[in-house]
């Protein structure tokens, strides 16, 4: 059984209907990028899949335990699915030890000395051991968002969600972020990214998903989708961003 | 006429002790008002209902009434309904829900003003509301109004001349009780005068010097 099964999952905002049915399953390990236009659903997908939106219909099971529909607590689903933002939303009046402590200590309980060891760890993956004592303000874009990581990492989750998580990079800080997600898909972290990193989806995913107006139009390995797209719509997209 | 300051020095026992009250009523209103505002902003910021709406009330009813009239409607009007308070109990208990109450709007606009992404990843990381709050939302929402917290403390502490109507031993009634035991009127209120901006001087380096601490993370950032 697949580590993600998602069914049938539909959402609107108002009249604008933004999912229309998707259906979706992903293995544990898998690295999975979302591609799309904009307004084409994939970041609200990505949202419904730890409950920052609230779908209108369909399911979605993790580990054959029902997540949606409060079947999960925030604090049980923040240990299940991890999300790493565009904006980073580092806490800014905490250091970089504190932002990744923050969860363990206050949501799972976790004692200090014990949270600090795993958030050291996550900081030390991430290649920010030596930054521990700065304010978020005191970095660059990517070392934000390589502490970003880290702090979603140290809830231990089964999932990696990443949402565009190098559009608000200078391009030069875009490698340093991609890398860490590189080696995080090598130790077999399950990942599933929305991103505009075209070259990064097709070397590092296992699969590729195309959505075009709230549905899955095509998916498949990458060099396949890249170089032999089904759809028109796909073959565009494709002419459209290289 | 001549000033002859030595003409306040029988008095300073109770220069002294009126000092001693303002500003011990001044403390206390910070810390106490501080806190109530907090809890005020929390209820006020979550779902609306009943305690929502009464604080709501609470908060319009405090800041579109004069500070005197709430003062003497506590001192008169409590023990008229059967509840006895001392002045200083109820000079203590205007200047808290005076303070709460203005604190409570200037921290909601702090509140108010945090970027939708700290809520989110908060969410994300399973904080509920309450811990959301305490540990994501309210410090850089301090340091976001911070001057006009100041600025409302000072305000309080200097309004708290006030409580010398209802017969609080504070520095204004011992101005007044001087002045008329002497008829030194310019001496007597030019010291106190001066030491209320003193006071307020003291106050506010005081804050400045906290805010540094607390906010640290604010110092060479961009965020």
């Amino acid at each position: 059984m697949a580590l993600v099964v998602v069914n049938d999952l539909h959402k609107s905002f108002g009249d604008l209907e933004v999912l229309k049915g998707i259906d979706l399953e992903i293995e544990a390990g898998e690295v999975v990028s979302i591609i799309g236009r904009s307004g084409s659903g994939k970041s609200t997908f990505l949202r419904c899949l730890n409950q920052l939106e609230h779908h209108d219909w369909g399911t979605i099971h993790l580990a054959d335990q029902r997540l949606d529909g409060g079947a999960m607590s925030p604090g049980e689903l923040s240990q299940n699915v991890g999300m790493v933002f565009q904006s980073f939303n580092l806490f800014p009046h905490k250091t970089v030890i504190e932002n990744v402590m923050l969860a363990p200590v206050v949501v799972k309980q976790t004692p200090r000395a014990e949270a600090r060891q795993v958030a050291e760890q996550m900081l030390d993956k991430v290649g920010m051991l030596e930054k521990i004592d700065a304010y978020p303000g005191q970095l660059s874009g990517g070392q934000q968002q390589r502490v970003a990581i880290a702090r979603a990492l140290a809830m231990q989750p089964k999932v990696l969600l990443c949402d565009e998580v190098t559009s608000a990079l200078d391009p030069e800080l875009v490698g340093e972020v991609l890398h860490v997600l590189e080696s995080l898909a090598a130790e077999g972290m399950t990942l599933i990214l929305v991103t505009h990193e075209m070259k990064f989806a097709r070397d590092v995913s296992h699969r590729v998903v195309f959505m075009h107006h709230g549905h899955i139009h095509e998916a498949g390995d990458p060099q396949t989708l890249f170089t032999q797209p089904k759809t028109s719509e796909l073959s565009q997209f494709i002419a459209s961003i290289l | 006429m001549t000033l002859d300051f030595s003409t306040l020095l029988p008095y300073l026992d109770e220069i002294l002790e009126g000092l001693v009250t303002t500003v011990w009523l001044t403390v206390a209103t910070t810390f106490v008002g501080i806190a109530l505002a907090i809890v005020v902003a929390y209820v006020r910021d979550g779902a609306p209902g009943i305690a929502s709406s009464l604080l709501g009330a609470y908060v319009e009813v405090t800041r579109n009434t004069p500070f005197i009239v709430q003062l003497f409607f506590l001192f008169f009007g409590l023990p008229a309904l059967g509840v006895p308070i001392s002045a200083t109990v109820a000079a203590l208990l205007a200047m808290v829900l005076n303070l709460g109450a203005y604190t409570a709007e200037i921290l909601r606009a702090g509140i108010d003003s945090t970027a939708r992404g700290q809520h989110e990843a908060a969410r994300a990381l399973g904080l509920s509301r309450l811990q959301s709050f305490r540990h994501v939302v309210l410090v850089p929402a301090f340091s976001r109004v911070y001057p006009s917290l100041i600025s409302q403390c000072i305000i309080v502490m200097l309004g708290s001349a006030v409580v010398s109507q209802i017969s609080v031993f504070d520095l204004t009634y011992a101005a007044n009780f001087i002045q008329s035991r002497n008829f030194r009127g310019f001496e007597v209120y030019l010291v106190v005068t001066l030491i209320y901006l003193l006071l307020a001087v003291g106050l506010r380096l005081g804050f400045e010097f906290v805010g540094r601490r607390l906010f640290a993370f604010r110092q060479g950032g961009s965020s």
